[in-house]
């Protein structure tokens, strides 16, 4: 007797998904993101293909995972980018991270985060200047932000002008609702906060997420910034840069996430204490993309200390052994 | 897919039987009894192709302590002792006899004995005499977990009436046909284990049978319906509140778990005499055009079966002896049932679904009820890594099927742990 889903009703369940952000990417920057999405899993897909014709394995583009990773690169990519740089990083997302690691299931960190971050080392200055105006948007004070994001401009503030007035500016309710709806610039798929909460909700209700991972991620998150001194306030941090679109649909990946439930809750709250101590402390203005990528290498790590005890093992053994069965007790 | 937080698969029951009254089969042209029908040693043969038997003869002996006889289910001619389809073991060795036109009994149900008046060890012996074994499906000779050692102490009495897989009746049909039997089986066992407190453990879809037995005077504990529910196991972790020992016994928690369908079989040895040759199992399933509950005598033939059921509804995909989670499938038309037979579904169609790559989705480890990780042992096991897959747990599942149900990539890992743990056995023997 089986469930009646399988793991291409999962893929496709999840691209639904995200199409309501893309929509959202396409309303708020136009043609360009569009492009960047369509190259990005149009790319994602050929690499697939090639490869796997290549190492002579079967082709399983059909399973509807590079369309997920196409789409959540595109996601992560400035919309003003030349349109080799998805291409490029498409080619490391899924030929280097996914497929020549074995393919589905065996690729040892977040494909598309790898990308992201692979083209952020090779080309940080396409990486960081492809910004769009974004459509009905302005950050209150600042007009035609082509050159930053809300989370550059927090951070480096001195560098824009005078720092307190762009500050207030950017932690007023203007400025919020704008970042709420998503009318501010940004990665593509990462401004528009309303859009990700719907959709990360529908696939938190649906199980295709862990709601471990995204919880333990935002409760760490939004505990952390309201106890450390960050720049902005809370929401600010929450609804600015890729945070929803990371806690919702990055770090949740199956893959590279711990099998045990403990594990999951672990690695949510890694990722919100990386997210938040980059944020503040390290020379980048998004912390999202590295956080996560910690937590994935130190996956199979967690899932060695996190096992379950075995129904029937005795309660006091070491917990990085509660997994293992054939544990004596000592006296 | 809401369960967030349990173990175990919420599932929908099917019980499209539970209506149907058990209807007793008559006997069979042919009966095909095989001598390996419980856990522990075979039973030796001691008959020969053209002997007479009686239903109730006994055509092997006990071989040893752990061990049952097996007795012929009708009366007839033995023509064939050799190897013939078994529903678990493939094949085996088999007798098959050939009915004649009376149903012949070797003990005519003239002796009336009530349990009261006999001593322990004799009831124990007129148990195992009978070939009473457990009818769960787990087929263990019931004499045996009747005696344990000294030192252990008894304290509680569970009967399982939980039935927990879909589609299966017969044990629901039973309780509400016959409870007297089954409350007075019950209170035979009652007295070989020394008294101790008698418990009927019943699932909440099945309240017109927990009626019918508390009019009998039994106490009944009723549990959330859930899979597997059922499992010796599981079912003391929720009634009793106490973790049997992995790789230990309910003797070790001070318990000793039945099927109801056991209490019954030992009742009708001791009271009349009558050894297990018929058991009720339900056939179900879209694939046959009267799903029932029946009493079927041991050995009967598949086809025999099917057709006293109305016949094939169609071309059938699959046909599964045991229920729909853990039975196995079976090939060929005339494999016989046999003592823990709990029921035959016919399938018309069929998942049949490829492997795909496990995506680490843990839906597995989320739903295993002994607490294994099945994503992480089905690794080692296809790599041949069976000291590591042992590490991890693999001799302690208990094939319930929960896992290879939610696998959203296919994966039959229910097959690679059977594989799995005989791979072990042999690397440790």
């Amino acid at each position: 007797m089986r469930a009646p889903y399988s793991t291409r009703r999962a893929m496709q369940l999840v691209i639904i998904a995200l199409v309501p952000v893309f929509a959202a990417s396409v309303f708020f920057f136009g043609y360009k993101a569009l492009l960047v999405t369509l190259v990005s899993v149009a790319s994602c897909i050929g690499w697939e293909v090639l490869s796997q014709r290549v190492m002579n394995r079967p082709v399983t583009v059909s399973d509807g995972s590079a369309v997920i990773t196409g789409m959540l690169l595109a996601f992560n990519l400035p919309p003003g980018v030349p349109l080799w740089i998805p291409v490029a990083g498409s080619f490391f997302a899924i030929v280097v991270v996914k497929q020549l690691f074995g393919g589905l299931g065996s690729n040892f960190v977040n494909p598309a985060l790898a990308g992201r971050v692979f083209l952020m080392a090779s080309w940080p200055a396409l990486m960081t200047t492809g910004w769009l105006a974004p459509a009905y948007g302005t950050v209150s004070g600042m007009d035609a932000v082509t050159a930053a994001t809300p989370l550059s401009l927090m951070k480096n503030a001195a560098l824009y002008g005078d720092p307190s007035y762009i500050i207030q500016g950017l932690n007023s309710w203007s400025t919020l609702r704008h970042l709420f709806l998503g009318s501010v610039g940004g990665c593509t798929g990462e401004t528009s906060a309303l859009v990700l909460i719907i959709t990360g909700l529908f696939l938190v209700i649906v199980r295709l997420t862990d709601f471990r991972i995204v919880t333990g991620y935002l409760a760490t998150f939004i505990v952390l910034v309201l106890v450390l001194p960050v720049h902005g306030n809370l929401w600010f941090q929450l609804f600015s840069g890729g945070l929803l679109l990371g806690a919702f649909f990055m770090a949740t990946d199956w893959v590279t996430t711990p099998v045990t439930k403990t594990g999951r809750w672990i690695f949510g709250i890694g990722c919100g204490i990386f997210t938040v101590l980059i944020r503040l402390w390290g020379s980048y203005p998004e912390g999202v993309s590295y956080a996560i990528l910690l937590m994935n290498i130190c996956t199979p790590l967690i899932n060695q200390l996190t096992g379950e005890r075995i129904f029937g093992t005795p309660a006091r053994i070491p917990f990085w052994t509660r997994h293992i069965r054939s544990v004596e007790v000592k006296k | 897919m809401f369960d967030l937080f349990a173990s175990g698969l919420k599932l929908k029951s099917q019980k499209i039987t539970s209506g149907q009254a058990i209807e007793v089969m008559p006997p069979p042209k042919k009966v095909h009894i095989p001598f390996s029908q419980h856990q522990g040693n075979p039973a030796r043969p001691v008959v020969s192709i053209g002997d007479h038997v009686k239903a109730g003869t006994v055509i092997a002996e006990a071989e040893g302590f752990v061990s049952v006889p097996v007795h012929a289910s009708i009366s007839g001619t033995v023509t064939a002792v050799q190897r013939h389809p078994h529903p678990v073991l493939g094949h085996s060795l088999a007798c098959t006899v050939e009915a004649d036109e009376s149903d012949e009994w070797k003990n005519p149900a003239q002796t009336h004995q009530s349990y009261e008046n006999l001593p322990v060890p004799e009831l124990l012996k007129k148990i195992k005499g009978a070939g009473v074994v457990g009818l769960g499906g787990g087929a263990f000779p019931t004499h045996v977990k009747l005696a344990p050692p000294d030192d252990i102490k008894i304290d509680t009495l569970l009967i399982n009436g939980c039935e927990c897989e879909p589609m299966l009746t017969a044990d629901y049909r039973l309780m509400l046909e016959y409870p007297v039997g089954i409350v007075e089986g019950a209170k035979i066992f009652q007295k070989i284990l020394g008294t101790p407190k008698l418990v009927f453990v019943l699932e909440n879809n099945k309240t017109g049978a927990a009626h019918a037995l508390e009019k009998e005077g039994a106490v009944v504990r009723i549990i959330r319906a859930r899979y597997p529910a059922g499992h010796e196991k599981q079912l003391i972790k929720s009634v009793l509140r106490r973790t049997v020992p992995l790789e230990k016994l309910p003797w070790h928690a001070g318990c000793v778990v039945q099927n109801i369908a056991t209490c019954h079989a030992a009742f009708q040895a001791i009271r009349f005499g009558k050894p297990l040759i018929e058991r009720v199992i339900t056939v179900s399933g879209e694939g046959v055009r009267e799903p029932k509950n029946i009493m079927v005598r041991i050995g009967t033939p598949l086809e025999d079966i099917i057709n006293f059921c109305g016949g094939y509804a169609a071309k059938p995909r699959k046909i599964i002896f045991g229920g729909p989670m853990m039975g196995i499938a079976q090939f060929a038309p005339d494999v016989p049932v046999i003592k823990c037979t709990t029921g035959i579904i016919v399938k018309l169609r069929e998942r049949s679904e490829p492997e795909t790559s496990c995506v680490r989705c843990a839906r597995c480890v989320d739903v295993c009820p002994m607490k294994l990780m099945p994503c992480e042992m089905v690794k080692y096991v296809k790599h041949n890594e069976f000291n590591k897959a042992d590490d991890l747990g693999t001799r302690a599942c208990i094939e319930c099927g929960c896992c290879a149900y939610v696998c959203p990539a296919k994966i039959p890992l229910v097959h690679y742990f059977k594989y799995g743990k005989t791979e072990i056995q042999r690397i440790r023997s």
